[in-house]
């Protein structure tokens, strides 16, 4: 049983190995001469303007989606014991699920209903 | 003390990780070299001509061009960040293989020891792969951030939100495939694939779940950043999205991830609609020849819609993926529930 999960581990260090192994080969043969020019950020050539891009102005858009990704996440993670074994527990649970998505869909159209999903 | 047996069982996960692993580190060179062919081909132009025959030395040429390229960080950029982020993208992608059969066991002839074309069968299988692979967007949200540039945190946030939302639909797609074959674990789910319905049609479950896979398709197109869902790369309003601060080997990370990526979704097609290994009719059953040449196919359609379709508008995206795709894999899930109850 615990065998079967000890590949994920090794196969992580394996990677991560041979990852930092490309690393480091590459930081000995590449030039290295860094200058003012080159080391600020890329803006199509023009001097950067504005605030740093890491003062994390975004459209809050994207954190509504990231809301609703994790009630769908959620979801799913019920979904999948369900799929395997829905065959033996039969209708009742088949309703049951529905009944469960419904109430996840009643927030879903209401999000959709308020705009959240129109990208203007 | 451990006993014998499970000393070898151990050995051979290792020898087989490390074979598993240096295959997928090195396949994106004849992919690189395949898609620009294809893609000039498509055109109606000749493609890489120059560097060996039919230019097939190119992409070794690219490489070694890239390995002696200086390793440039932004003075702005978070330092430590912009350097875990091309593994943080890369190793999940690797990390998925863990659990992804090739074919089922075939005989070493010489010391004659069975041994099984697949690292580990996990019981939960598809739920680690999409669980593991859904980490990558870390990777890309990191990168974009990390650089402190403008087009790559628009790059990175535009990214992310492409891939959560069309991971929604892919997973839900997925659970059709597993209500059908009662099991997460991708051997099942390929052996329950084989023989045919009526005698004449192939038992893939392409044939049982169409929606599900018309779904799944498209929602592996966005998830694995393929045009027509491109957007995070956008060149022509982002530059080159999140990783356009990075070059040398980071860059060619990034690189290796979205073919890793690619080929990822066309193995999980194959193994999850199109019957893994099992041959189609009457043909001979070889299962690896069956495997390689089905995710072939796959790899080349996705490099035929590359360069055949234009790339959608954002608010589109969002468009097709929540609207359309979300309540249509919730309706797949309704369909194939009351036609198997």
């Amino acid at each position: 049983m615990l065998l079967s999960y000890l590949p994920v581990l090794v196969i992580i260090g394996f990677v991560t190995f041979l990852a930092v192994a490309v690393f480091f080969i590459n930081s000995i043969v590449s030039p290295n001469n860094p200058y003012k020019d080159k080391l600020s950020p890329w803006e199509c050539g023009m001097e950067p303007i504005g605030n740093d891009a890491s003062a994390g102005h975004f459209k809050v858009h994207f954190f509504i989606i990231a809301i609703l990704f994790i009630v769908f996440d959620a979801e799913t993670l019920y979904l999948f014991p369900w799929a395997v074994v829905f065959r033996e527990l039969g209708v009742v649970a088949f309703v049951e699920m529905f009944i469960f998505i419904g109430i996840l869909l009643i927030g879903f159209i209401y999000a959709w209903a308020k705009g959240a999903l129109e990208w203007v | 003390m451990p006993d014998i047996n499970t000393l070898i069982e151990v050995a051979l996960i290792i020898v087989k990780v490390i074979v598993v692993s240096l295959i997928l580190f090195t396949l994106p060179i004849p992919l690189t070299w395949i898609e620009r062919k294809v893609a000039g081909h498509i055109q109606v132009r000749l493609g890489p001509f120059r560097v060996g025959p039919h230019g097939i030395l190119q992409p070794v040429a690219d490489m070694i061009k890239l390995m002696f390229k200086e390793d440039i960080a932004p003075d702005k950029a978070d330092k430590w960040l912009f350097k875990f982020a091309p593994l943080f993208a890369m190793v999940p992608a690797f990390a998925v293989y863990a659990a992804i059969p090739f074919g089922d066991k075939i005989t070493i002839p010489i010391i004659n020891k069975e041994v099984t074309l697949y690292i580990s069968d996990m019981n939960v299988g598809i739920l680690y792969i999409l669980a593991v692979g859904g980490i990558s967007v870390y990777g890309i949200i990191l990168g974009g951030w990390a650089s402190n540039s403008k087009y790559a945190l628009l790059g990175g946030i535009r990214s992310s939100a492409q891939m959560i939302s069309y991971e929604i639909a892919l997973t839900f797609s997925c659970i059709g495939v597993v209500m059908t074959s009662n099991s997460l674990s991708l051997l099942d789910i390929v052996k329950l694939q084989s023989g045919t319905i009526l005698g004449f049609i192939p038992h893939w479950n392409i044939i049982c779940q169409p929606i599900g896979f018309a779904i799944f398709f498209i929602a592996a197109l966005a998830e694995i950043n393929r045009i027509p869902f491109d957007l995070p790369e956008d060149e022509g309003s982002l530059a080159a999205g999140y990783h356009v601060e990075y070059s040398a080997m980071k860059f060619s990370f990034f690189m290796l991830t979205e073919y890793l990526a690619m080929v990822t979704a066309s193995v999980l097609t194959v193994i999850l609609f199109f019957g893994g290994w099992n041959a189609p009719l009457f043909m001979p059953e070889i299962p690896i020849f069956w495997f390689v040449a089905k995710v072939g196919f796959f790899i080349y359609l996705f490099m035929w819609i590359r360069f055949t379709l234009p790339r959608y508008r954002y608010d589109q995206l969002m468009t097709i993926g929540w609207k359309i795709l979300l309540p249509l894999s919730l309706l797949n899930i309704l369909l194939t529930g009351l036609f198997l109850l």
